[in-house]
Order: C-alpha cells, then sequence, then structure tokens
C-alpha cells in the first residue's frame, strides 16, 4: 500500500517525534535553539535553580540584539537595565558552554538574520527561539516558530519540547509580482485579508510561482511575518533557491555530507494528493505594493488605496477600526499616499538584509531624504553591514542625509533607544504597528524597503513606482529584489 | 515550583476589545528586566499613563477603583497576539488575574499562559456576547472558575463547561513542571538521538 501524501510541515513534525504518550503533547527533538538577552534570563535562573546544565550547547547560539544599541560600539551603554542585560547573556553564555556572537563579534546580528547567514538555519530542522518572529527560517523548509520562556528553560534543559501537533495552512500565491511588488506586499495583503488571527492554531506553506520566484532573503520576509497572520511558523519548501544560498556557508554541511543533506532535503517538499486543513490563493499579478494605516498588521491597505471607514466595515469590527484611527490621527476615506513622516525606519528581522539595504540604496542613490526627516537605516547583522559597506552603500545612505547604524533590533521594538517620539510617524520596514511598538505615543506605517525609501525622498508615503530612477544600472542590477529593478526599468522607457 | 491551581471566585473585569496584543499587556521596555519582579506595575500600561507618565482620566479598566483585586478578565476575540514574551502572562498574574475568558488566543500567549496557570478560557462568540451583557448588567456579580471540573459558574448559578488542554490542566491542578515529566523520559529522547545525530555543531568554530 502506497504511503498516505504529507505535507512538509507533517514529514518535519514526524522526522523529530521522540515520544508520544496518550494524553499529553508529543516530545519534539530540536535542532536548533537559537538565544537572545531579552527573553531567556529567567530561563537560565530556572536552569540553576534545579541545577540542571544546557543539554546540547553544540545545538544551540546565543546573540545579543534587542536591547543592544545601534551606535558607536566603543561608547559606554548608558540604560542601565540594557547594560545588565547584555551582561547577564554574556555571563549565562559563559557558565552553560553556549557559543555566543556579542558586542564586538563580527557575526553579531539579528538572531533570524544570523541564523540563516552563518548556516546554521537548514531544511528539515525544527528551530525554536523565545522571539516570536523565529517564523523567519520556514524560509528554507524548517519549521521554526517563537516560544515563551518557560519553553526556552525546557530546551536548553531537555532540547526537546512538548508541543501538540499544529493544524496546516496553505497559502498559494499564483502568477508573478509587477513591479515594485516584493515579498513583503504579499506578507501584508495576506493578513489583510484573513486578519491577525487567520492563522491561529495553523502553520502557513508558502506556494505558487510568485514564491518559487522569490530570493531566499524575500522568503525571509515572507516567513517571518507569518506570526502577523497568527501562524506560529510559516514555511516554503527547499528548491534550488534554497541549496545555492546555503552550500558554503560557514556550518553548512560540507563535500559528502552534503550530498547526502541534499538528498534528504529533497524529499521535503509536500507529496502530490497531500491536504491542508485550511487554504487560500493569492492573485500575486494583482499585488500591489502595500502599507498599513492602523494598529496592527492585518490593517493594511495598497499604498494606492484609501484609509477605511468604520462605516464600511463590519460592526463588530467598528470600535477597533475607531480606536486605530484616532490612535493614528487619521481620518477616514483619505488617500494613505501622502501622509506626513517624521521618522523612516528601514531594517530588523523583517527587511535588515542585504537585498533590503540594496534596493534601499537603490532608490536613495543620488537623492536627499526629504526636510525634517529622519532616516535610521539599520543593518540586520554585522556581516550585512560589513557587506554593504563594500559595495558603498552606506556612503549612499549617509550622502541622501540618511543614519548608517550597528546591527540590531533598533526601532522594531524601541528596547534600546531608537525609537518614535509621542505623536510621530514613522513608515517602517518592520513588522508591528501596534499602539506604543516604536516608542510610546508613536505611530508606524508598515510597508516594504521600496515603498520606505521612496517616502524617505518625499518625506509622505510614496508609492515606489511613481519615483524616476537614479541609481546607475550596475546599483539596480545588484538590487536584488527584482521587481524593484524592473520598476526602474520600466520607468526609463 | 508552582502552586496547585483547581479553582476561583472573583469579580470580572470586562474589556470590550479584540486582539489585544503583548505590546499592550506589557511594552517592550519593559522587558529589559533579567527577572520577573515588578511586572505587576508594567500590565496594560500605556493605557494606564500617558506618553508623559500621567495616569489616564478616566482611569483605564484595571485601574478602576472597583476593579482592584478582580482575577478573571472578559476579553474580545484573538487576545495575546504579538509577541512571544512570557512577561505578558507573568504581568497579568503579577497583577492577581488567574483566568481570560474570550473566543480566542494567539498560539504562543496560550501556551505561556497555561505554564503559568493562568487560564484561557475558549467560548463561542455567541457566549462572549451573553457573558458580555451579563457582566455589564451585573458588573460586581462572582464567578466561579473551576479547572477541575471545567466549568464556569455564573452570578445566579447559570453555568458552562470549557474545553482546555488535559495535559496542562493536569499539571496545572497538580502545581507540577513539564520539565520534571520531559526529564523523566530521558531515555526515551537518548534513544532518539542516538538514531539522529545532530546536524549542526554550534560550538565547532
Amino acid at each position: 500500500m502506497a504511503e498516505k501524501p504529507r505535507t512538509l510541515v507533517e514529514k518535519i513534525w514526524d522526522s523529530h517525534v521522540v515520544a508520544s504518550e496518550p494524553g499529553a503533547p508529543a516530545i519534539l527533538a530540536i535542532d536548533l535553539h537559537l538565544v537572545h538577552e531579552v527573553t531567556s534570563p529567567q530561563a537560565f535562573t530556572g536552569l540553576r535553580e534545579r541545577g540542571a546544565k544546557v543539554r546540547k550547547p553544540g545545538q544551540t547560539v546565543a546573540t545579543a540584539d534587542h536591547s543592544i544599541p545601534t551606535l558607536d560600539p566603543s561608547l559606554p551603554i548608558l540604560d542601565e537595565l540594557a547594560r545588565k542585560q547584555l551582561a547577564q547573556i554574556e555571563e549565562n553564555c559563559r557558565e552553560f558552554g553556549i557559543p555566543f556572537y556579542g558586542k564586538g563579534s563580527p557575526t553579531r546580528g539579528i538572531v533570524h538574520v544570523i541564523g540563516p547567514e552563518l548556516g546554521l538555519t537548514q531544511p528539515g530542522m525544527t528551530i525554536v527561539c523565545g522571539d516570536s518572529h523565529t517564523a523567519t527560517h520556514g524560509a528554507f523548509g524548517a519549521l521554526a516558530f517563537g516560544i515563551g520562556t518557560s519553553e526556552i528553560e525546557m530546551v536548553l534543559a531537555t532540547q526537546t519540547l512538548l508541543q501538540r501537533k499544529p493544524k496546516t495552512f496553505k497559502v498559494e500565491v499564483t502568477g508573478s509580482l509587477q513591479p515594485g511588488v516584493g515579498a513583503k506586499d504579499i506578507i501584508l495583503a495576506l493578513i489583510a485579508r484573513i486578519g491577525v488571527g487567520g492563522g491561529t492554531g495553523h502553520v502557513f506553506e508558502y506556494t505558487g510561482d510568485a514564491i518559487r520566484a522569490l530570493s531566499m532573503e524575500a522568503r525571509m520576509t515572507l516567513c517571518n511575518m507569518s506570526i502577523e497572520g497568527g501562524a506560529r511558523a510559516g514555511l516554503v519548501a527547499p528548491d534550488e533557491t534554497t541549496f545555492a544560498y546555503l552550500k558554503g556557508r560557514k556550518f553548512a554541511p560540507q563535500g559528502a555530507a552534503w550530498d547526502e543533506a541534499a538528498a534528504r532535503w529533497r524529499e521535503l517538499p509536500t507529496d502530490e494528493g497531500a491536504t491542508y486543513d485550511q487554504s487560500i490563493v493569492i492573485d500575486g499579478d494583482k499585488l500591489e505594493p502595500m502599507v498599513t494605516y492602523g494598529t496592527n498588521p492585518g490593517m493594511g491597505v495598497p499604498v494606492t488605496g484609501r484609509i477605511p471607514s468604520p462605516a464600511d466595515v463590519e460592526p463588530g469590527n467598528r470600535d477597533e477600526l475607531e480606536r486605530a484611527l484616532a490612535y493614528m490621527g487619521l481620518e477616514a476615506g483619505k488617500p494613505i499616499a501622502g501622509q506626513k513622516l517624521d521618522v523612516v525606519f528601514i531594517g530588523s528581522c523583517t527587511n535588515g538584509r542585504i537585498e533590503d539595504m540594496r534596493v534601499a540604496a537603490s532608490v536613495l542613490h543620488g537623492r536627499h531624504v526629504a526636510d525634517g526627516l529622519r532616516v535610521l537605516v539599520v543593518p540586520g547583522s554585522q556581516q550585512v553591514k560589513a557587506q554593504a559597506e563594500s559595495e558603498g552603500l552606506d556612503k549612499v545612505f549617509t550622502a541622501a542625509g540618511a543614519e548608517w547604524r550597528e546591527s540590531g533590533c533598533s526601532m522594531c521594538i524601541a528596547m534600546n533607544g531608537d525609537q518614535l517620539e509621542p505623536g510621530q510617524y514613522g513608515i517602517s520596514t518592520s513588522n508591528r504597528n501596534f499602539q506604543g511598538r516604536q516608542g510610546k505615543g508613536g505611530r508606524s506605517f508598515l510597508a516594504s524597503p521600496l515603498t520606505a525609501a521612496a517616502s524617505a525622498v518625499t518625506g509622505v508615503i510614496t508609492d515606489p513606482r511613481t519615483l524616476t530612477p537614479t541609481a546607475p544600472q550596475a546599483m539596480s542590477v545588484v538590487a536584488a529584489q527584482p521587481s524593484a529593478v524592473a520598476a526602474h526599468a520600466s520607468e526609463a522607457h | 515550583m508552582p502552586e496547585p491551581f483547581v479553582k476561583t471566585t472573583s469579580r470580572v473585569i470586562p474589556i470590550p476589545r479584540s486582539n489585544i496584543d503583548t505590546d499592550q499587556i506589557c511594552p517592550a521596555r519593559f522587558l529589559k528586566i533579567t527577572d520577573k519582579a515588578n511586572l505587576a506595575d508594567a500590565l496594560f500600561f500605556d493605557w494606564r499613563f500617558t506618553p508623559d507618565g500621567a495616569r489616564r482620566v478616566p482611569p483605564s479598566f484595571i485601574d478602576e477603583p472597583h476593579n482592584a483585586g478582580r482575577q478573571i478578565l472578559l476579553v474580545g476575540d484573538n487576545f495575546g497576539s504579538g509577541s512571544s514574551r512570557e512577561h505578558a502572562p507573568w504581568a497579568l498574574r503579577a497583577w492577581g488575574i488567574r483566568a481570560i475568558v474570550s473566543t480566542s488566543f494567539a498560539d504562543i500567549f496560550k501556551g505561556n499562559a497555561l505554564k503559568n496557570a493562568l487560564l484561557p478560557i475558549v467560548v463561542t462568540p455567541e457566549r462572549l456576547a451573553a457573558l458580555q451583557k451579563l457582566v455589564a448588567a451585573n458588573l460586581d456579580g462572582e464567578w466561579t472558575v473551576d479547572l477541575e471540573a471545567q466549568k464556569v459558574t455564573l452570578p445566579g448559578g447559570d453555568t458552562f463547561d470549557f474545553e482546555i488542554d488535559p495535559f496542562a490542566r493536569t499539571m496545572i491542578l497538580a502545581g507540577t513542571d513539564e520539565i520534571g515529566y520531559v526529564l523523566s523520559r530521558l531515555p526515551a529522547i537518548e534513544a532518539w538521538e542516538a538514531a539522529h545525530p545532530a546536524r549542526i555543531d554550534t560550538t565547532h568554530a
């Protein structure tokens, strides 16, 4: 009898179940545990209290990203709590034997940027981290999800987690993206359709021609925000794009081990005939650049669209929209484009990779940011920073009047001093526009790096397709978000 | 070690809002702590205080004087969306909340809540609407949330049953720690690891 067709998620799940007892969740083996300074201290305290060790330091890696300043690293950290927290992770890693990429390390960075960059993130793995954007690693066809501090302690102590099998949700994006449209726009459009709780209890699997055409970094952007649609994880089946990205990276398998691993990875994609618990189809040809107007990532519209009116939504959602518009100080019915900005933030685990830097630079090249606008460009890792500097992108940003910083989470979570002031409007390439997320009283619009960079030039929310290209051909070509390049090329005619 | 929890009787704090995210429950700037101290003060902080630090007028939900000491929250859909921060359930527990009634909870929040003996009680949209009306009409009515019986008793004696993960229920009723349970299965983990060599070695520089 033929085996029952299985999805990618089911295959990874099945191959990691250590034990499954009646009445209890499965004990799931964890291949890689990523650790950062904010959610781990209490877990290490718990380990000490129970006299436990870290069971598998070799499957654990730590960095400092959330509360670390993005200013000159030789400056002292003035925030006493942040300083203490950063000292604590270093101490915890030393005591428990965990490799730590800390301040001064050339491979330090946002935990979800450095995992893939170092080749630690590999197809078919189970990956966890005390951070909801762990979903990012799903871009490689890994089952990767965020966990709380109790679960961090569990993984440190046992290298396993107690888990119930998630339901599956197929997200098929058909066709090909139009110029100026990228992965960020796909995910914002998805969440606008299904809502911030639409994926609860499920894991997304992204499929379809538009997904296959995405680069690895674009797939990371996409998977990163799965949690904003309520799904704890989101995956893309591995393919040649995945393998090409991984090959030769520091922790990727080498030689014969590579061939063996690649053969295993090729077995991972969902079998024909496998079924999902839910599914949705999105027409990729029809997507436009997206921007949010409200206080959760599901409150998004095409950049050509208008701010919805409470009268136009279902009665149950009316109060929420009214409160959101009141907080944002926005008028229902007005076009979102043209909205005045105070700050532009380009960075984060969603859009802080080299391709994002290239896209932003391709827009800012030869231009200057609008008067009175603060533009912060924060690379996702020290390696991204070094790469960008080797390409001269830092010079493009600083010449345009933007700030170029050390790597970290920065204004995405506003824990390190980089933040919006009360009442300020910021367009941000990050993942959350919750009230106060980017600084208390701050008002956030989420968008792609292309849209954010275009808006930096004008000082108002801007459809990137309306700007003419300025970057030299070479820069446009390396701007790896193909749609961005195409946008410029098509306008040149 | 957590204390066993079986049931509680309390008045209810209604917060008729949907999609209450973890940045509302416990803003990120309170995550710089390395312990669990003082989190009760951080709960719903930006709802309670203006950016200048003044208490809002009128006071926000949990700051209303009659809500002091209440242990049950009645909230809208999708409570706890956003971040994985366990500081959110820690802050709720530190303030005194033991049970939250909603139509749905974000996955990570729900798991974190259960690990802190904070009960996520899921009801249908129809029941939520009925409960909201009930509380509006009788703000001082006492509810009993009984985990052992998986039952909520309303003022006047009406009851409804609720579902909860049976394993989490057992752990909370006994005040037991899940790590102890898994460590007692160590031979099974070692056997699995022997058959599945680690894919990476992060200590190999």
